[in-house]
């Protein structure tokens, strides 16, 4: 079973063209890492899997995105779409509010008022991110207050209270140290299974840890995708093997 | 250091230290010589509830002043954050229509107060018949205020970071979900600063106020009665020459107005900042 079928997608800004001809399927909770050079559209891809293409002037697309057989840029609830599919930055972006505000923003912004219901989903979502017993105590007190890799995993934590199906993070380690970076991924590794995980990440060592599948792009196409341990120990393509081996990105 | 750089480096020091102390002297000499001139003549009878010629009372400019403030920053900062959250956040980034409005707000910005009051004359207490009014004062000085709110109020929202604006996308929140609650409360700060310069501009304001509040030295019974702030009762008695003593008392009571709100404003910015930054 595939959560996301993507089809003959291609995507201009403008009269840029930074997605060519992309035709992806990716399976339901496993993690997917999208890996490439910078700008050969991996974020641009992940952005248009939960719409957030749509905020940034010139985008056009052509071709079908599919979130579990339904075309999510024909009659679908852009809202809805964000809820079913949560997004994790590069740079950690709690909002300036308290950390129990910063989880129940979500829920609230769907509809959740009771606050014996909130209680519930800020407890279950920060203790699903890990990051329950580090802030437990201090639920009051501005998200703002906590260190990178805590504000990171309270993002994950603020993207899980709205029950997604599918979780895109964008290099969401990037701005992290080693010791951070390690506990995302761990984290990340507790929660496929359950979710479905997309990442992009410039990082070849982290989609190799903690990747089943890896796409890799270049220049706007999809150069090869497959099983992360095959493609890493035996690529199909030069290129592949190319970037893999460092010899150029 | 060649002997030609020490000396331009001697200079410059010399010539930063006595700009500071010049500007720093003026600004006391006149702060001391209000304080000295003005306190030893307060007096309760300058507090008296109704002014006459024997009391010289500053009391119905106090209220006055509070209520001519009130009355224009309702009218303007609504006004002025809803126009900037537009510009900033609805309008296309860029879009010519939105830097003609902000050019015309600039340039309102700089416009002598004197050309409000003229305006306000014609058109609210003579086209209007709202006479000389506490209300025809009020909503000219909104308008006079109007650009600074608006100016400052957009600088605050282009200051918020686009990633909050991202992330409460991401979680499928709308637009104006966003806009009321992650930009606007992280902007307060600075739209406050914007609030607290208006104050300053009301407060200190005289030539607008002339032609459209009139100066009677009476509390308002309503807004449709002419009234005079602090500044007018200054400008009033100073010219009558009558009560110059009087006059320095109530530039006390008016640098004690400004000093307070000044730290009241501050006090509340830096609350909200500790809520929101935990600094």
């Amino acid at each position: 079973m595939n959560c996301f079928d993507i089809e003959n997608l291609d995507l201009f800004y403008r009269d840029f063209q930074a997605l060519k001809d992309v035709n992806i399927s990716i399976p339901t909770n496993e993690i997917t890492a999208f890996i490439g050079p910078s700008g050969c559209g991996k974020s641009t891809l992940l952005k248009t899997m939960n719409r957030m293409n749509d905020l940034i002037e010139g985008c056009k697309i052509e071709g079908t995105v599919k979130l579990f057989e339904e075309n999510i840029y024909e009659n679908m609830d852009v809202s809805l779409l964000r809820k079913r599919v949560g997004m994790v930055f590069q740079k950690p972006n709690p909002f300036p509010m308290s950390i129990y505000d910063n989880i129940a923003f979500g829920p609230r912004t769907h509809g959740v008022k009771k606050r014996y219901d909130l209680d519930e989903l800020v407890e279950q979502s920060l203790k699903k991110a890990a990051i329950w017993d580090e802030v437990k105590d201090r639920l009051k007190k501005p998200a703002l207050g906590l260190s990178g890799g805590q504000q990171q995993r309270l993002c994950i934590a603020r993207a899980l209270a709205v029950n997604p199906e599918v979780l895109l993070l964008d290099e969401p380690t990037s701005a992290l140290d080693p010791i951070s970076t390690g506990k995302i991924e761990e984290l990340l590794l507790t929660l496929k299974g359950k979710y479905s995980i997309i990442i992009v990440t410039h990082n070849m060592q982290q989609a190799a840890r903690i990747s089943d599948r890896t796409a890799f792009f270049l220049l706007g196409e999809m150069v090869e995708y497959g099983q992360t341990e095959q493609m890493f120990a035996m690529p199909h393509n030069k290129r592949t093997e190319d970037y893999i081996t460092g010899r150029f990105g | 250091m060649t002997r030609k750089a020490k000396f331009t480096e001697r200079l410059t020091r010399v010539a930063v230290w006595g700009s500071a102390a010049i500007a720093f002297a003026a600004l006391f000499y006149i702060i001391g010589f209000i304080l000295i001139k003005g306190i030893p003549h307060l007096k309760p009878s300058l507090f008296a509830f109704t002014y006459n010629s024997d009391n010289v009372s500053l009391f119905p400019a106090l209220v006055s002043t509070v209520i001519t403030a009130l009355l224009a920053l309702i009218v303007a900062v609504p006004l002025g954050v809803g126009a900037a959250i537009y510009l900033v956040e609805y309008a296309k980034r860029g879009h010519k229509a939105v830097n003609v409005i902000r050019i015309m707000a600039e340039t309102l910005a700089g416009i002598p107060s004197i050309i409000y009051g003229l305006f306000g004359l014609l058109f609210f207490v003579t086209y209007l018949h709202w006479g000389y009014s506490t209300l025809a004062g009020s909503i000219t000085l909104a308008i006079m205020i109007l650009p600074l709110v608006l100016r400052q109020t957009e600088e605050s929202l282009l200051a918020v970071p686009d990633i909050w604006r991202e992330g409460a996308f991401g979680l499928g929140a709308g637009k104006l979900r966003t806009v009321f609650r992650v930009v606007l409360p992280a902007a307060t700060p600075g739209i406050l600063a914007g609030v607290l310069l208006a104050i300053g501009r009301i407060v200190g304001e005289t030539a607008a106020l002339i032609y459209t509040s009139g100066t009677v030295a009476q509390i308002p019974g309503n807004p449709m009665q002419s009234s005079r702030t602090l500044s007018v009762h200054m400008y009033a008695l100073s010219s009558e020459g009558l009560h110059m003593n009087e006059g320095y008392a109530t530039a006390v009571i008016l640098l004690i107005l400004v000093v307070l709100l000044n730290a009241a404003s501050a006090a509340a910015a830096k609350r909200i900042t500790r809520t929101q930054k935990g600094e």
